[in-house]
C-alpha cells in the first residue's frame, strides 16, 4: 500500500516554509510521496534536502522512497510549555531510518507511548499543513 | 627567546545562580573585573578579545559589542560560537594566536541572565510554537514538537538500547555532582541526592528525568590567557594549556550520525597527543553536564572507559569526591550554575583546581585537568587539557 495523505482537521503546529531547494520535497509530500536525495555521481543518499551532495560535492537528484522504515531512536515528550504541543502531551518524537538509508525526525502516532521500541517497523503518512505542503508522520506497521 | 607557551593567568565569576539586578553585559563585566583583579594583569595590556555572545537574539553581548563596552584595544578578536562549547574552542584558538605572536594577552568573557530574563523555559519551552512558518533545516524538525531535553533523550535512549545503560547509572552521575555542589556555598541545589532520587523524579522526556537535567541560572565567567613569560610577573601561578582540540559531527539533532558517539571521540585523542598524556594521567574532569547522558558519552568518547561501559564506570565511583577522577567539582550544571552556555565555567573550575584553590572540593595533588564542552545538541565538542607544571 502506498503512503496516504490524511486530513486531520486544521494544522495547528509550526508550518514548513518551502524554498527553491525544499519545494519539490514538500510538494511531493502533499501528493503522498516521500523524497530523499541521491547523488548521480557517487550514489550517496541524504536527508534533509540540500543543493550539494555532502559526500562528494556534486548536485544531488531526487529519489522516491517506499515510505517504510524502522525506529532508530525516540523520546516521549512529557513536558513542553509551547502551544500547541503542551495540549498534546505525551507524544513520541522519533528518528526513523528509511529503507533507503537516510534518517529523519517525525512523530510516531497510533501507538501507546509506553509500547514504543527501537527497531519497530513504521510507515509514513502525510498530514496537510499549508497550501501545497504536507508533513510526514509515522505509525507502526501492523504485523 | 621568550617563552610563548600559552597559559591561563586569571579567572573570575560573576554572581550566580540568581542575580536579578545584573543584565548579560553586567555579568560579562563583573566576571572580567574579578578576573583582572585575580590575575594582576593591567587592563591596558589586554590586546586580544574573545567572546561567543549568545545571550540575546539582539546581539547585545556579541564579541564586537563587548570589545567596545569594555574598551579592549585589541589586535586579535574571535567570535567563534559553537553553543556551550564555545569557550573550549576559544582556548584552542587563543593558544594558537598567542604562540603565533598575534597578541600577548587575551580576555575571554561570558555572561547571561537566562533565569531572570526567561525563566526555566530553555529545556522544555519548545524551539518553535504555534503556526509560525519555519524554513531551512529546522523545517524538518519544528513540526514535531521536540524539546532541548528531547534531543539529548534520543541519545540516551539509543545508548540504553545498544549497551544496556540504565537510568540508575545515569542517576549516579547527578548524585555525584550534587555531592560537590554541597561543598559550594553558591550552588543552586546543595542537598544530597541519590541515584534513586533521580530515577523517581518526574519524567521530562524519556528516558531523562528532571534530575537528569541541568539547572537554569544566571551567571557569567571570564578568563585571561597570556604567555608563560608574562605570567611570571603576575599574581597567580600560571595554568598551562597543554592541549586543545575540537570537532563537530552535526548541528541539529536529527543529523547526528551516531547517537552514541560525539565529536569528543575525534577531538580527545588530538588533545591528548598534544599534551603528551593519557586519560589515566588526568586528575580531574570538568564536563559539560547539560544532562547526565552528556557526561556519560564524553567519558567514553575521551577514552576514560571503553564505548558502552560508561554506566559501569560511573557505578564504580570514580567520579565521586575521593574517587580517582572527580567530575565537576563546583557542582556542575546539574546542580550549581547553567546560564545557557556553560563551557567557560569548566575552564575556570579546572584552573581553580590546578592552582590548589578548590577549597573543600580540592582534588588532592591535582596536576592535570581536562575540560570538555558540548555545544548544540551533542554537536560541537571542544576538549582542553591543562596542567600546573611547565611542559
Amino acid at each position: 500500500m502506498s503512503p496516504e495523505v490524511v486530513s486531520a482537521g486544521e494544522w495547528t503546529r509550526p508550518i514548513p516554509r518551502p524554498d527553491a531547494v525544499s519545494g519539490p520535497y514538500w510538494e511531493a509530500a502533499a501528493r503522498g510521496e516521500l523524497l530523499v536525495q541521491e547523488c548521480p555521481e557517487c550514489g550517496h543518499r541524504q536527508f534533509y534536502p540540500r543543493t550539494v551532495c555532502t559526500d562528494c560535492g556534486a548536485d544531488p537528484e531526487w529519489l522516491t522512497c517506499s515510505g517504510k522504515g524502522t525506529l532508530h531512536t525516540f523520546t516521549v515528550i512529557r513536558q513542553n510549555h509551547a502551544k500547541p504541543f503542551k495540549d498534546e502531551l505525551p507524544y513520541v518524537v522519533a528518528i526513523v531510518e528509511l529503507e533507503e538509508g537516510p534518517r529523519m525526525m517525525g512523530n510516531l502516532t497510533g501507538c501507546d507511548p509506553d509500547d514504543v521500541r527501537i527497531g519497530m517497523p513504521v510507515e509514513v503518512y502525510f498530514v496537510p499543513a499549508d497550501e501545497g505542503v504536507a508533513v510526514p508522520l509515522w505509525r507502526p506497521i501492523q504485523a | 627567546m621568550a617563552d610563548r607557551t600559552p597559559v591561563i593567568a586569571g579567572i573570575g565569576l560573576s554572581d550566580y545562580p540568581v542575580a536579578p539586578d545584573l543584565d548579560s553585559m553586567q555579568h560579562h563585566t563583573l566576571a572580567f573585573q574579578r578576573a583582572l583583579a585575580d590575575s594582576g594583569v593591567a587592563k591596558r595590556d589586554i590586546d586580544g578579545y574573545v567572546g561567543a555572545g549568545g545571550s540575546h537574539q539582539q546581539m547585545v553581548d556579541d564579541a564586537v559589542s563587548m570589545a567596545e563596552y569594555l574598551r579592549i584595544d585589541h589586535k586579535y578578536i574571535d567570535s567563534t560560537m559553537t553553543g556551550g562549547s564555545s569557550f573550549e574552542f576559544h582556548v584552542q584558538h587563543g593558544a594558537a594566536a598567542i604562540r603565533e605572536g598575534l597578541c600577548d594577552t587575551i580576555l575571554v568573557t561570558y555572561g547571561s541572565n537566562q533565569l531572570s530574563r526567561m525563566g526555566r523555559m530553555l529545556g522544555t519551552g519548545g524551539f518553535t510554537r504555534g503556526t509560525q512558518k519555519v524554513g531551512g533545516p529546522m523545517a524538518y524538525e519544528a513540526p514535531f514538537g521536540n524539546s532541548l531535553v528531547g534531543a539529548y533523550a534520543m541519545a540516551a535512549q539509543r545508548h540504553m538500547h545498544e549497551y544496556g545503560t540504565t537510568s540508575e547509572q545515569l542517576g549516579e552521575i547527578a548524585a555525584g555532582v550534587r555531592e560537590f555542589a554541597g561543598l559550594n556555598p553558591n550552588a543552586m541545589y546543595r542537598d544530597p541526592i541519590t541515584a534513586d532520587d533521580v530515577v523517581s523524579s518526574r519524567m521530562i522526556a524519556d528516558p531523562l528525568h528532571k534530575l537528569d537535567c541541568c539547572v537554569i541560572s544566571d551567571g557569567g565567567g571570564a578568563f585571561i590567557m597570556t604567555t608563560a613569560e608574562r605570567a611570571r610577573d603576575l599574581a597567580q601561578p600560571p595554568v598551562y594549556v597543554l592541549g586543545a582540540a575540537g570537532a563537530q559531527t552535526h548541528w541539529n539533532i536529527s543529523q547526528m550520525p551516531d547517537y552514541t558517539v560525539t565529536g569528543a571521540a575525534k577531538a580527545g585523542p588530538i588533545a591528548f597527543e598534544q599534551a603528551g598524556v593519557t586519560p589515566a594521567d588526568i586528575d580531574t574532569i570538568q564536563f559539560y553536564d547539560s544532562f547526565t547522558i552528556t557526561a556519560l558519552l564524553l567519558l567514553e568518547d575521551l577514552g576514560f572507559c571503553p564505548k558502552g561501559e560508561g554506566g559501569k564506570f560511573v557505578e564504580a565511583g570514580h567520579l565521586r569526591k575521593g574517587g580517582d577522577l572527580p567530575l565537576n567539582t563546583d557542582g556542575g550544571g546539574l546542580s550549581s550554575c547553567h546560564p545557557g552556555m556553560r563551557g567557560i565555567f569548566l575552564i575556570i573550575e579546572a584552573v581553580r583546581q590546578l592552582r590548589g584553590q578548590g577549597g573543600d572540593a580540592q582534588v588532592p595533588d591535582c596536576r592535570l585537568a581536562l575540560a570538555c564542552g558540548s555545544g548544540g545538541w551533542l554537536s560541537a565538542i571542544g576538549t582542553v587539557i591543562m596542567g600546573s607544571e611547565q611542559p
